[in-house]
This record gives structure tokens, sequence and C-alpha cells, in this order.
């Protein structure tokens, strides 16, 4: 069996504040393989932007990669120079940001900042490189590519700056994407056509995928495999049917039932009490047990350890067992 | 038959730019357009009754917003009628006014701006009881007090500063300054969105004890359609500053009738559903400034025909408390 594309182990991504040294992302595994897209969940202040940021070698003072290993492709990023991170970045791994005006110029042209995104790593000539900006919007849904790429970022709408920002990831033919909260900011019809370009995309490109979200119900009709971040922490992973059908932590669990999708009208929706521990106060053991309803002593002094099950994991001292199916 | 605590009647709202000058003079001159014409809300006919939660469903740019301010009285109708308890409120004065704009109370979509930073959380909530002198000075504080317990915020934070709070409770801190005034409708934009999802169901479930607690009625603006399902008893649904569908929400969301509401029930992940094929809705929400001609989902609809490009559907009643507004489904 070949090595996934993108291994991470044990990684770890402190900010230095006026108050110390707080770990945004506390020992944090995470393996994906090609073709394959991987759902990483969690609410704000999870770590999960951070994570994304530590794999791409992206986090700036006053944030600092402590520990942990980065494999992508056998090659150990931690270790690499920026500048072969500059190389990587944009050619091999592509990033996708929530707000795509933060990702576009908006004083170059769509097509001078699609071909620059070629030119930066490749040789072709700048003609090749205005088709290939052509054809990617083409791919994209973007009707008139040719008309489009002499328009300005201004020029477009939220979806179709999205649409510019995904075409331009995957210029070079990335291995890994890694999409931070991409259509969060999307209403749901153009949403339905973002997430209908991606799917097509991996299975055609074999790329990897990383969706970092909040989103539980995209990942689960968009992701193979999840993982649920909690103060930190990866708290559960495995299957996307493993994890969202059975549960093992109270966590996710309390996730699934907060989301309003089949309950019965009138009802109350199941709610997870109190809020996540801030950077530089989360609570010794695990960091869920103040807010957690099967949470004994044990919780409050012990960290958990990671247990697994098969391909799936969770850290928690009581898991949930297998519950009657809803 | 009972009269709707609040009705819209073939309200209108268009916003325009304030042309300069020299545009004035060169449109008076013939020589210019005037400045282009927002069509943010077009000859909408809603009602919301008595102690219902009246969902407001459509995506960004359909309208929603604004029709939302137009009921609670922040924007006057370019047109048409807004009227309180059978009364148009284009016409109420003084006292009748301004028991009108506070018996209708807004919550808005984002917790950070809609708090004045400068404020500590007792002025935020007791200034319109202050303003207009609603309770005697010495009850204020008491005033304050209740209306913090009402939305479970610790009263001892009522010497705070927003920011030292977080998003969920600063929503709560407006949900309070809302309820101090003792409103009877809640028109709430988006009232979660800028939440985490475990908080958006402690919020949400604020409203439900609030509406049982003081006899409430709400208009909920969300694009969120699970969480309408769930609290609302009839939904309208929005395109492009009209009401495409409307009727009970059990019924809607049973068989959608409006291919866009159709499109809009399919487009939605669901948690339930496994990988699947994405299909999506092809085209863009279309510009209010120029709305396509006949039906404004034609572009996008997959039934369209000749006479949906022409002739612009009216909002008919096709079933028992269901309207629609589609040629599909009313035949000429």
């Amino acid at each position: 069996m070949s090595e996934p594309i993108l291994v991470v182990r044990g990684l770890r991504t402190v900010f230095h504040l006026a108050n110390g040294a707080w770990a945004a992302v506390d020992g944090v595994d995470l393996e994906v393989d090609r073709g394959e897209v991987l759902g990483l969940v969690g609410e704000s202040g999870s770590g999960k932007t951070v994570t994304g940021f530590s794999i791409t070698g992206l986090v700036d003072p006053p944030g600092e990669v402590l520990a942990g290993e980065v494999r992508f492709a056998g090659e150990d990023l931690r270790a690499a120079s920026p500048e072969r991170m500059r190389q990587l970045r944009g050619d091999r791994i592509a990033m996708i940001f929530q707000d795509p005006l933060m990702t576009l110029n908006p004083v170059l042209t769509i097509g001078e900042q699609m071909a620059e995104a070629v030119l930066e790593h490749g040789t072709a000539s700048a003609q090749a490189a205005l088709a290939m900006a052509e054809e990617a919007l083409g791919r994209v849904g973007i009707s008139s590519a040719r008309e489009r790429l002499a328009q300005y970022p201004h020029e477009f709408s939220g979806g179709m700056r999205q649409r510019v920002a995904i075409a331009t990831a995957l210029l070079n033919k990335p291995d890994l994407i890694i999409a931070d909260e991409p259509t969060t900011a999307l209403d749901v019809t153009i949403q339905g056509q973002i997430l209908f370009e991606m799917q097509k995309l991996a299975r055609e490109t074999g790329a990897a995928v990383i969706w970092i979200t909040h989103d539980l119900a995209v990942v689960a009709e968009l992701a193979d495999h999840i993982a649920v971040m909690y103060a930190g922490r990866i708290v559960e992973g495995g299957t996307v049917a493993e994890v969202l059908d059975d549960p093992r932590h109270p966590y996710t669990r309390g996730l699934l039932d907060s989301v309003p999708d089949v309950g019965v009208r009138g009802t109350r929706l199941a709610q997870i009490d109190g809020m996540a521990p801030r950077l530089d106060a989360r609570p010794a053991g695990c960091a869920f047990a103040p807010r957690c309803s099967r949470a004994s002593d044990t919780c409050r002094t012990a960290d958990p350890p990671e247990s697994t099950e098969g391909h799936r994991r969770f850290r928690c001292h009581h898991p949930l067992v297998m519950e009657v199916v809803r | 038959m009972t009269t709707p605590v609040l009705e819209v009647r073939g309200a209108s709202k268009h916003f325009s730019r304030r042309p300069t000058l020299a545009e004035r003079i060169l449109v008076a001159a013939g020589r210019a357009e005037p400045p282009p014409v927002v069509r943010a809300v077009e000859g909408v006919d809603l009602a919301i009754m008595r102690g219902e939660v009246l969902g407001l469903v459509g995506e960004s740019g359909c309208g929603k917003s604004t029709l939302a301010r137009l009921v609670s009285g922040i924007h006057a109708p370019t047109s048409g009628d807004v009227r309180f308890e059978g009364r148009p409120v284009a016409g109420l004065k003084g006292r009748e006014r301004l028991d009108y704009l506070l018996a209708v109370q807004m919550i808005f979509q984002d917790p950070f701006a809609s708090l004045d930073p400068r404020m500590r959380v007792h002025r935020i909530v007791g200034e319109a009881l202050a303003v207009h002198k609603l309770v005697p000075p010495g009850d204020l504080d008491k005033a304050v007090d209740q209306a913090l317990a009402d939305v479970g915020l610790d009263t001892a934070y009522r010497d705070r500063f927003p920011h030292q709070f977080s998003g969920g409770q600063r929503q709560r801190i407006g949900i309070a300054r809302a309820l101090a005034v003792k409103p009877r409708v809640m028109v709430c934009d988006e009232p979660v969105a800028a939440l985490d999802v475990s908080i958006q169901a402690q919020v949400v479930n604020l409203f439900m004890d609030l509406r049982e607690r003081h006899a409430l009625t709400y208009l909920f603006v969300s694009h969120n359609l699970g969480l309408v399902r769930l609290i609302c008893d009839r939904v309208a649904i929005m395109y492009l500053g009209r009401i495409v569908e409307s009727g009970p929400v059990a019924e809607l969301f049973e068989k959608a009738a409006h291919p866009y509401t159709q499109a809009l029930l399919e487009a939605i992940p669901r948690i339930h559903g496994r990988k699947r094929e994405f299909e999506p809705v092809k085209g863009e929400l279309p510009s209010p400034i120029a709305p396509p001609s006949g039906c404004a989902f034609h572009p996008r609809c997959p039934h369209a025909n000749a006479r949906c490009r022409e002739e612009r559907p009216l909002l008919r009643e096709i079933a028992s408390g269901r309207h629609a507004a589609c040629h599909l489904l009313t035949p000429a």
C-alpha cells in the first residue's frame, strides 16, 4: 500500500501572547489519500484553520509551529526551506480561502493573475498560460471565459469570484487542495455548484482535498473521511458514515443534535451548554468536560488518550456506545 | 376573520443613488440616463397572524432583509402599505406611531455591529426605556435586570461592555434590548447565522422559550431551511424582490410547488445524506437592477417555456393556504 499523499503527526502550533504561549493546535494527526476528501470540522477557535496554515507553512508570528511532522508526498515539509515551500504552494499544494477577495488582487485582471500563477511555477509561454486560464475558468462553469479574463475581480459576483479562486488553485493540477470554509459565505444554490465542481475535480485529477468547515451537513455529503476538532485536538476521526451515524465522542453527538435537520417541528433543539474555552483558558483534563453531561472526575483531571476501533479513533474517557440507530 | 398583526399590501421598496448636479442637468437635457434603480422589494403582499412564527426565506440579494425592515418601520415603502393591527402605519402619529415602533422590535444578524461598543450593557438594554419614559426612573435597574434574566444572562454582567462577551452572549444582549420594551412582534433578520453551531441551538431555543413566555409573534428571516422547518408555522420564499411561494411549513417542505423552492430544497446539504453527486442549479441570482423579463426565475428554471419568458406569473392560491407564482401551476 502506498503512503498517503499527506501525513501529519503530532502537529503542535502555539501562539506567543502577552500572557504565555498557548497551543492552538495541540498534537494533531492527519492522513489524506489521493482522490480523497477529508472534512476537517470544528467551531470557531477550534484550531482547524491554524492546522491548514501549519501544513502549508503559512503560520506567521506570534504563531509558531513547535513540533510534529508534516510529510507531503514523502517530503518533510517542516524541514523544507521557505523558498521550497513557496515553490510547492500554488503548484503542488493549493489553498482556497473563505473570502476570495482576499486571494484575488483587485488591480490585476483575472487573466493576469491566473496567468501569473502558471508562469511562476512553470515554463509555459504567456500565451499558453492564458489559454490554460481560459480552460480552467470553463471547467468551473464560468461561461464566456475569454471575455471574463479581461475583467477585474470587482466585476464578478461572490460565487463567481470563489470559482475563479478555485480555478486558479487548480491551474497547476495540485496534488493537495486545502480549502478553508470556501462556501460559507455563499448561497446554497451557488454552494451546490461549487461542491459539484470540487467533487468532479477531485475525481478527475486525483487530488487530495482537506475541506475545512463548521458545516457538518456539507461534510456528510462531500467527504470520505471526517476529523472533528475541539480546542486544538482531533477528538474524533473516521469515515463519514462511521462518525456521523454512530459517534463515539459526546461533542460529535452534541454537534449532530444541534443541527436542525429532520427534527420534529416545535421541539427544542438539543443544545450543548456553555461555550468553547478560550485559547489561554483551557481546562485541565478533557477540554470538553465542562460542557459534557458524561464528564466524571477523571475527565476533569486526566487527558483522555486516543482510543482506536478499526480505522476510527476518538479521545474520550466515556465514549458513547452504539445506540439505537435513528 | 381575524386581523393580521402585521401586513404588507403591494409593498415595493426601490433604492437609487441621488444624482449629482451634473447628472441632473444631463438627465433633464435628455443627454443621460437617470441612476439605476434597485428594485429590492417589488409588489409584496404578506400577512403575519398573531402568535405565529412566519419564516421568510431566500438567497442573498432577494430582498428579504429589506422586507423585514419595511415591516419594522426602519424603511418606508416606495409604494404600497404596511399595516399594523389593521391600520396603515404611514398615517400613525405621535403616541400611536411610537406604540407601533416599540411593539415591533428587530434582532439583527451581526451581534458585533448591532451593539454600541462604548455603552455598558445596562445602558444598551435600558436606553429605550429611559428615552421613552416607559418605566419610572427608580424602576429602570429592575426592568433591565428583568430583561437580562429573561434571556439567560447573569445580571452581574450589567456593567460590562459588549467586547467582553462572546457572539452568542452578544446576541442575547440584543434580544434583551428588544424585550425590554415589551414588544408584540419580533422581526429577526438571520439572528443565528453568525453564531457557531452549538451556540445557534442555544439562541434558537431561547427564541422559542420567549415566544411562549411573552406570547410573541415572529417574522424569522433566514436562509437556513432546516431551522425554518423546525421553528416556523408558515414560510414565504422570496426570489428577486418577490414572494414566489408561501404556505404552511409542513406542506411546503413535503411538496414544494415552485421550481425555485424545489431547487432550493434540493441544494441544501443534509446531515443524513452521504457522499452524493451534486446536481447544481445552473446560473446566478440575477441583478435586481435589471431583472429578467417574465418570471424572474426563468433563466435558471428547468421547466421554463415561452410564456415564462414573456409574462410575469402572479402569486395565486394553489391549494387552501398555499400560494405560488408559477405559470406551470396555474395554466392560462
